[in-house]
């Protein structure tokens, strides 16, 4: 695993190279290896803010800890000068659709390694606004109603307890099932699998970076709000159809996932035996928030313990 | 479980190795004379031990101390659920405090995350018999069958006892409360929750006093939480709180009605050699304990636990790795969400040893008076009943001696978060995931 300590190489802050000898290949590899590893713990980060919002009851102390930890890496990459236009971002978000900042632009985030390739630089400036996040929203998702959904589109605009930007929902998705498969599948509604599998391959190099730090911004913004990631694109369904065609389709359902999600007690390996003495709704059960695999694990278990 | 012989490709084992995560024990208590002890777990439920009394006439052996065995068990909380919000409310036992006892009951105060309760446990060890209106089961006699009156007498009856809710002190707080304390007055406690500090009296259940708020204007700023709260066990009007951020708070309550000004405020500053991403994480206090002094404070963060003194703020006076071998894997145990463990530490009752746990069973114990630390192990399988604890080591580079355990073996499942100290002896209840170990010193039964 990675390395304790990882020094702060810029303590002057704005400076790009180390300012103790000439640059070599050792530094320059040193310095690509912590971007790397700060890199991998932001999106480790941000996955972990993510998935608190599934828990039943987010631990406020582990959340406040990780966000610190989030602002306080954004704040190096500022410095260092990594952070790139998330302002000409915003402009392309803007002029999407919509009120929302779910705007239709095709952002997509990307595996870790790909924006982690030297050379991979937003056109433009680097002199973007540090987009230091705030954490918002603390209350929000439990505090406040789950804002409705219109259709596939997130509505962030008006109400405080926000669901997540599409892009950073698409950030998420990729996370999710590129790098992310052990993690607990419950932060994806299938919606997003269906985005992701949409995803133009070619269109990842579009906008990686800003995309990623857009949407960092946007999601630690709204940190606690529900973020059931919806902003499906129009694609190709019929191989997606193929793809999907066993799953239940009122998973796609908007309402039985955000109403599954907040309602859903607790889901965990003992839990789901729990849950099967219960009799509980096919919508509370079913919801996509249990996930498919829970649902597998639960005919597995069904399995034994009818011993058929 | 092997209930047919149908399916004998299905394994089982699963089933029956797994722990009833209603089991895990969440909190650990000894009462004030250590007669009593209580676990709380995640189910709820609480279960009081009581130490057995030698019996009469037998003279007092040396290092022969009573055992601990099950004195009640209780359903203190239920799986609750919050409409407004959505979201379940867990039954699981945060924190339990046992109150002074000022008569034949006793009471003790059971908290989950968001409802205190007070319970008054009694036992009954007569019953009257003899009634002139009912017969021995209860039931109204005809009257026309009686033809003396009798008074009825208390006859020794089997002993039992009875756990009742005296008080529910509910709505108190919006977010998970921590700790809870009983002030020295006797009369007040505190609760705390993430953001807010609150004293309650405990006769009264529909009203608190707000004492500390943390709570920014804008949640956007939030940056800092309140990890734990305790009553001065001598000055009624003092309390301390720690942080996520390491830093101690002393109040005192004479000051102003709203305590978010702090008296004292005590932090360590930061060491630059050892700053990573994680060092705000890994001094986030888990637990503060006031010495029984008074004098002292305790904290635990993730890899050290501090002492401190009350007249000096600007740093602890005592500092005791537990895993100072954790610090090169903070990013997996971050990962894996170790990191955010959350571990208690306790005082001997004479201030003079302190302890705390850590992971793969292992908890450790320092004697302030050498400095020096041990390690021990609270596991069925290499301990059995009134064997000698042996020390363990990690092995961490040098010679490796036999029985020594690599940091890569170690086992982060097993955590040994609670534990309490008998208040008089050399006694210790360890909680490891769902069992109860309790040990005792015979070399040093009472403590000087």
């Amino acid at each position: 695993m990675f390395s304790k300590g990882t020094k702060r190489k810029f303590p002057d802050g704005g400076e790009e190279l180390p300012e103790e000898g000439l640059p070599s290949s050792n530094e320059e590899l040193a310095s690509a290896s912590y971007s790397l590893q700060r890199q991998s713990l932001l999106d480790m980060s941000l996955i972990k803010l993510q998935l608190c919002h599934m828990l039943v009851e987010p631990n406020l102390c582990r959340s406040v800890l990780i966000a610190n930890t989030v602002r306080q890496i954004q704040e190096e990459m500022t410095h260092d000068g990594s952070w790139q236009t998330a302002a000409m971002i915003e402009a392309i978000a803007a002029a999407g659709s919509g009120c929302s900042g779910a705007g239709a632009p095709p952002e997509r985030l990307v595996a870790t390694e790909v924006l982690c390739r030297p050379g991979r630089e937003m056109t433009g400036g680097s002199d973007a606004e540090p987009k230091l996040f705030s954490v918002m929203g603390y209350d929000g998702c439990r505090e406040e109603e789950v804002v409705a959904v219109e259709e596939d589109s997130i509505c962030s605009e008006a109400a405080s307890n926000v669901c997540l930007s599409g892009s950073m929902g698409h950030c998420w998705e990729r996370g999710v099932l590129r790098g992310e498969r052990e993690l607990d599948s419950r932060l994806g509604a299938p919606d997003e699998d269906v985005d992701v599998e949409e995803e133009d391959e070619e269109e990842e190099d579009n906008d990686l970076e800003g995309c990623r730090d857009e949407g960092e911004a946007k999601a630690t913004r709204q940190v606690f709000g529900t973020f059931e990631i919806k902003n499906s694109h129009p694609g190709p369904e019929s191989a997606l159809e193929e793809l999907f065609s066993d799953v239940d389709p009122s998973y796609y359902d908007l309402d039985t996932v955000l109403t599954g999600m907040q309602a859903a007690p607790k889901i965990g390996p003992y839990d789901l035996l729990d849950s099967l003495s219960q009799s509980h709704s096919p919508s509370s059960l079913g919801s996509a928030a249990n996930c498919r695999s829970d649902l597998n694990e639960l005919d597995h278990i069904m399995e034994i313990i009818v011993g058929s | 479980m092997g209930e047919d012989g149908e399916s004998p490709k299905i394994n089982h084992s699963f089933l029956r190795d797994y722990v009833t995560e209603a089991d895990v024990i969440s909190t650990v208590e000894f009462n004030q004379t250590g007669d009593l002890l209580a676990t709380g777990d995640k189910g709820g439920r609480v279960v009081i031990f009581q130490r057995e009394t030698q019996s009469k006439g037998e003279p007092e052996e040396l290092g022969e101390s009573g055992e601990y065995n099950v004195y009640s068990t209780f359903q203190s909380h239920e799986p609750d659920f919050d409409y407004l919000k959505s979201l379940e409310i867990e039954e699981k036992i945060n924190k339990i405090r046992w109150l002074p006892q000022q008569n034949a009951a006793h009471f003790l105060l059971s908290t989950n995350d968001k409802t205190i309760k007070l319970w008054k446990v009694s036992e009954r060890d007569k019953r009257p018999e003899g009634y002139n209106l009912k017969d021995e089961e209860g039931r109204v006699k005809d009257f026309s069958t009686v033809t003396s009156l009798q008074v009825p007498v208390l006859k020794p009856t089997d002993l039992m006892v009875e756990v009742r809710p005296r008080r529910v002190f509910s709505n108190g707080h919006t977010y998970h409360v921590n700790s809870i304390s009983v002030n020295s007055d006797g009369e007040t406690y505190l609760s705390a929750d993430d953001l807010r500090i609150n004293m309650w009296h405990l006769g009264i259940t529909d009203r608190s006093f707000n004492i500390v708020d943390i709570k920014p204007a804008n949640m956007e700023d939030l940056t800092e939480v309140i990890t734990a709260a305790e009553f001065h066990p001598k000055h009624c009007h003092l309390f301390v709180y720690s942080s996520s951020k390491g830093t101690l708070r002393l109040c005192d309550m004479r000051a102003s009605a709203l305590c978010d000004k702090h008296s004292k405020i005590f932090e360590e500053p930061e060491d630059p050699g050892n700053r990573s991403f994680f060092s705000e994480i890994i001094s986030s206090v888990s637990d503060v304990k006031f010495s029984h002094s008074g004098r002292y404070l305790l904290t635990r963060d993730y890899l050290t636990v501090k002492v401190w003194d009350l007249h000096m703020e600007k740093g602890p006076v005592e500092t005791y790795q537990v895993h100072e071998y954790l610090r090169s894997k903070l990013c997996s145990l971050y990962e894996n969400d170790c990191i955010f463990d959350k571990f208690e530490c306790v005082w001997n009752s004479t201030d003079s040893v302190i302890m705390t746990g850590a992971y793969n069973s292992f908890f450790r114990m320092f004697d302030r008076e050498t400095g020096r630390g041990v390690t021990l192990e609270a596991w069925r399988e290499s301990s059995k009943p009134r064997a000698v604890l042996r020390t363990r080591r990690v092995y961490t580079g040098g010679r490796r001696r036999r029985g020594d355990v690599g940091v890569d073996s170690l086992d982060f499942t097993k955590k040994i978060l609670h534990m309490a100290w008998h208040p008089a002896e050399n006694i210790i209840a360890i909680a490891a995931t769902n069992n109860l170990y309790i040990f005792q010193d015979r070399v040093n039964p009472e403590t000087q």
